[in-house]
């Protein structure tokens, strides 16, 4: 078994992480090696190319694509201001003058005499890549970005939505099984990262929204209310861009699911300090999940980050029941049986025995059960 | 390891391993020459590995070839290699094979000038390569060039393939579009810092042009015009270029493929395009009319043969796990919940389906759950294929001559090619169908999906084994046809469908059902019923088949048709549902005609139906 592995969410006070912080095109590094960074700082920098418009000239001017470049003003390569006067014909009675109007300020990129088309180019818009997490530049990749490394706590989330951002951490309920009411919600919290507990309805989102938080933590929600936040019916998890106001992080999944001990616990345990946190979700084949990064404030450098070698599971692993009916149940491995069981589906599949808190045990297959990772 | 050209000859192979690179699994088999055939022994699987944080695909195809070594006490791996060739009978396998479809498969966008002509066309070329097509630009395709510049700045394919015009036609167009290609300066989705590949396949009049404006900007190929003149299409050319350059380009670049590309004895292939290569196979070999589906967590493809004209298409957000909420989305509830014989509220299926999105390698553990799992695989399929007749279409644009006697009959050009009464097979593959608990199941969801008109055979992927089949095939034909035969295909049985409609309990048809030996069953179909007459696998059986004055079964409204029908693991399966194929409106109705029919061809376990 030693390639075997079952994924499961990590949730730790003592993690090394390493965030890659790459532009989406080449541009420049603003720090180097060595340097502390904080979340909110620039990285690196990268100038995004101006929108293209299409001008077709030769229609415009009803003249001939070949002969575009007689009645051109600016050439390639010139500065233009919006309606400044590109190209104009030239008639022998003035009032059959036709002139052509930059309909933007840029430079024109290209002319073309088979087409007739002149492309203008808007001046580029300049991109700042973040830190994100508050660490030291561990490795500077020249024109594309840095390496930033923070010794931190991490929680990680099942599903979430919304972009990087972060915050001071507060706990709004008293227990992880409590629903986070809007009431629980104050004017304290703008710009906070706050921790609810099992739930929270669509009228909690929107008085999150309406406080200005910068995130929501939460066992789970409705999928319904999900499409009402987002205003539409989320078909495939590909997540991190939406803007709600906030970004939010389920750690449990949909329904009304008690957040996990451990979880609440960590999280409790760091209320008032800084998270840098992120919704970004792509379910599939190696799956990014939403993830909280609680740093340390330690500058030291610490070897690099290893991927934590997963092993099978092991009895006495704490673990997540993924799928109804005991979805959201957490409990202890307490037997592996190596061979295929019947379900009451009639499949034949491999299973394993979790006993819950009160010494009640069940067998579950495999692939409905989550190890929850982390020490 | 040198490379043989696909088809050629026959290696020596006596152990093969291949693998199938997923969206969310990695499935390995071991297949080994068991005295004069091959056979197909040991099977493992474990999650894809091609994204973050694992980044290495080959991570996850070690760790699947680890279950089969497990498994079958064969020492495959020395580490991170594989042991090749066979050292003695329990070391190493003589050649390792692989496909792929992970991280998400290969996106490709194309141009064309008239959107339902090379448009078309192009996406035919794409889509038969196995790319997933992600936007199909066109000069009329209704969007305003700075829209169109706009989106292909934003969308970042893993290829674009540039069609128009035909040869000798005006080149202003395709001019155009690489002009705006050219201003968008597209980024690849893999590796900043090399050129995107880009395929140019129109008018040969305009490659100089071409060449000219996005010869630095991307690597460009040229093809063969894919619509040299508008009565017919080549594509080829443009799809080999696809091939050469998924491998040479784009695999290169996506996580662990250099390591892979290293580890396979021959050329690593789309998904898509060797499960194409199968079905393409049966088709020839049969000489049937076919629809195949491969449905997967992700996407859902349809491959089509009919009249020797082969036909693929994605729908790349239709799947049962990573894509399973958009299944809810585009058919809606109460679609989904047709299928269902019991009441569940919306709320708890909304979120059910929500958490196997989240989760997406759970299974159902309740018999309601795989209920429900096989209610939404029936939409999936549905979905897929009126999405595959729209594009699976003769050619649009082309001039028909018309007689007197079409005056009435305005049939307009690009008329679909699937016509379900001449078809003859339905092939099933995909997690949901290969791995139903009862074959009865697999059946009974294709049945519903797609409503198969007459007399129609199916069939099911055993343990979903196509695609690797599909790239063996390309090195070792005996090897490949051995399995399929003996280990992939399982043939469930024939539908017999009356089309028509009539009042539940009406007479539907009459039929008489001849065995080979010699016995006769005969009985009466009403309106409403669905029986299932067992047939094993090796049997033949006659049918005659006397419809209703209103019913047809494809020689015409009430006229007798006698069929040779095939067994299978399931049976002959009689439906009198009618057809089109109508649910009550009243849900208590509708759960209790549900009842019956599962009741009927025991497709659950009795008790809890």
């Amino acid at each position: 078994m030693a390639h075997s592995y079952t994924p499961g969410l990590t949730v730790t006070a003592q993690a090394t992480v390493r965030r890659r912080r790459m532009l989406s095109l080449p541009g420049t590094v603003l720090v180097a090696a060595g340097e502390t960074v904080r979340a909110n700082q620039a990285v690196a920098r990268a100038e995004l190319p101006g929108k293209v418009y299409p001008l077709n000239l030769a229609n415009q001017l009803g003249v001939a694509p070949d002969e575009i470049k007689e009645y051109l003003i600016k050439k390639v390569g010139d500065s233009v201001q919006k309606d400044e006067i590109l190209a104009e014909n030239k008639p022998l009675i003035k009032w059959f003058k036709t002139e052509i109007l930059s309909p933007v300020t840029g430079v024109v990129e290209s002319v073309s005499t088979i087409t007739g088309q002149v492309l203008l180019r808007e001046p580029p818009r300049v991109l700042e890549l973040l830190g994100y997490v508050e660490g030291l530049i561990v490795e500077v990749i020249p024109q594309q970005g840095v390496v930033v490394e923070t010794h931190c706590s991490l929680v990680q989330g099942i599903f979430g939505i919304g972009g990087e951002t972060w915050g001071e951490i507060v706990i709004a309920v008293t227990a992880q099984d409590e629903v986070l009411s809007p009431q629980h919600f104050t004017q304290a919290m703008k710009g906070k990262v706050v921790v609810g507990g099992s739930f929270i309805s669509s009228d909690g989102l929107a008085r999150a929204k309406e406080v200005g938080v910068a995130g929501l933590v939460i066992g789970g929600i409705h999928d319904k209310d999900l499409r009402a936040l987002l205003g539409y019916d989320l078909g495939v998890a590909i997540t991190g861009t939406e803007q709600v106001g906030f970004t939010l992080i389920l750690t449990e999944g949909f329904g009304t699911i008690p957040m996990a001990d451990k979880t609440f616990m960590l999280l409790s345990a760091h209320e008032g300090q800084s998270a840098s946190i992120s919704g970004a979700t792509q379910i599939r084949a190696g799956v990014i999940r939403p993830e909280i990064i609680i740093p340390k404030h330690s500058t030291a450098i610490h070897s690099p980050a290893a991927v934590p070698q997963r092993e099978g599971i092991r009895i006495g692993d704490q673990v997540r029941i993924i799928r109804d009916p005991l979805f959201g149940k957490i409990g202890e491995v307490a037997s592996l049986p190596s061979d295929l069981q019947k379900i009451p589906t009639e499949s034949d599949v491999r299973v394993l025995e979790v006993c819950f808190a009160d010494g009640s045990q069940v067998m579950i297959p495999r692939t409905n059960i989550e190890l929850i990772e982390g020490s | 390891m040198p490379i043989q050209e696909p088809g050629k000859n026959t290696q020596p192979f006596n152990v093969i391993v291949a693998t199938d690179c997923g969206s969310t699994t990695t499935k390995a088999i071991l297949i080994e020459k068991v005295g004069n055939e091959y056979r197909q022994t040991y099977r493992g699987e474990a999650p894809t590995t091609v994204e973050a944080p694992f980044e290495d695909v080959t991570r996850g195809v070690l760790n699947a070839i680890a279950e089969i070594e497990e498994l079958s006490g064969r020492k495959i791996l020395d580490g991170d290699k594989i042991i090749t060739p066979c050292h003695d009978a329990k070391t190493g396998v003589d050649i390792y094979i692989s496909t792929s479809s992970a991280g998400g498969g290969l996106q490709m966008m194309v141009t064309g000038v008239v959107q339902n002509m090379t448009g078309e066309s192009a996406q035919r070329a794409a889509l038969g390569a196995g790319a997933i097509v992600i936007d199909v630009l066109a000069s009329n395709d209704g969007r305003l060039p700075h829209e169109k510049i706009e989106r292909i700045r934003t969308i970042r394919p893993d290829m674009i393939l540039m069609s128009g015009g035909t040869d000798g036609g005006a080149v202003t167009h395709v001019v155009e579009m690489a002009e705006y290609i050219s201003a968008a300066e597209p980024r690849p989705r893999f590796g900043a810092t090399y050129k995107l590949p880009l395929i140019y396949a129109g008018n040969k009049d305009a490659q100089s042009q071409v060449q000219k404006i996005l010869g630095e900007k991307a690597a460009l190929v040229l093809a063969d015009n894919i619509r040299p003149v508008l009565e017919r299409e080549n594509l080829t050319p443009a799809r080999d270029k696809i091939h050469d350059l998924f491998l040479e380009h784009v695999m290169q670049q996506a996580p662990g493929y250099k390591k892979l590309i290293e580890m396979t004895g021959a050329p690593i292939m789309p998904t898509p395009a060797a499960v194409g290569v199968i079905m393409e196979t049966i088709a020839k070999r049969e000489h049937l009319s076919l629809i195949g589906v491969d449905i997967g967590g992700a996407t859902t493809d349809v491959f089509s043969v009919f009249e020797g004209l082969f036909n693929r298409t994605v729908s790349a957000n239709l799947g049962m796990s990573y894509s399973i909420s958009n299944v809810l989305a585009e058919a809606g509830l109460a679609n989904i919940m047709r299928w269902v014989p019991f009441t569940l509220d919306e709320q708890t299926l909304r979120n059910r389906i929500k958490n196997k999105m989240i989760r997406p390698t759970t299974i159902p553990q309740t018999l309601d759950e795989l209920q429900i799992e096989h209610a939404i695989a029936r939409e999936a399929l549905r979905l897929a294929l009126i999405h595959h007749k729209s594009l699976a279409t003769a050619l649009k644009g082309i001039q028909q001559e018309r007689t007197i006697s079409d005056v009435f009959e305005q049939q307009q050009s690009g008329k679909t090619l699937i016509d379900m009464l001449k078809l003859d097979l339905i092939v099933g593959s995909g997690g949901v169908l290969s791995h139903a608990p009862r074959r009865v199941q697999s059946m009974l969801m294709m049945v519903d999906a797609y409503e198969p008109l007459a007399v129609t055979r199916l069939s099911v992927d055993s343990i979903f084994m196509m695609p690797h089949l599909g790239v063996l095939s390309t090195i070792n034909e005996q090897a490949a046809t051995d399995v399929f035969v003996r280990d992939c295909m399982v043939y469930l049985g024939t539908c017999v469908a009356p089309i028509g409609q009539g009042k539940e309990g009406e007479r539907c048809a009459d039929y008489a059902i001849t065995l080979q030996d010699g016995r006769v069953d005969k009985g009466q179909l009403l309106f409403g019923d669905l029986r299932l007459v067992p047939l094993a696998s090796d049997q033949k059986a006659s049918i005659t088949i006397q419809p209703a004055k209103q019913v047809n079964l494809g020689a015409g409204a009430g006229v007798s048709v006698t069929r040779e029908v095939q067994g299978g693991v399931v049976g002959l399966l009689l439906d009198g549902r009618g057809r089109p194929l109508q649910l009550p409106v009243d849900h208590d109705a509708r759960a209790a005609m549900l009842t019956k029919w599962f009741k009927a061809v025991g497709l659950y376990p009795e008790s809890d139906v």
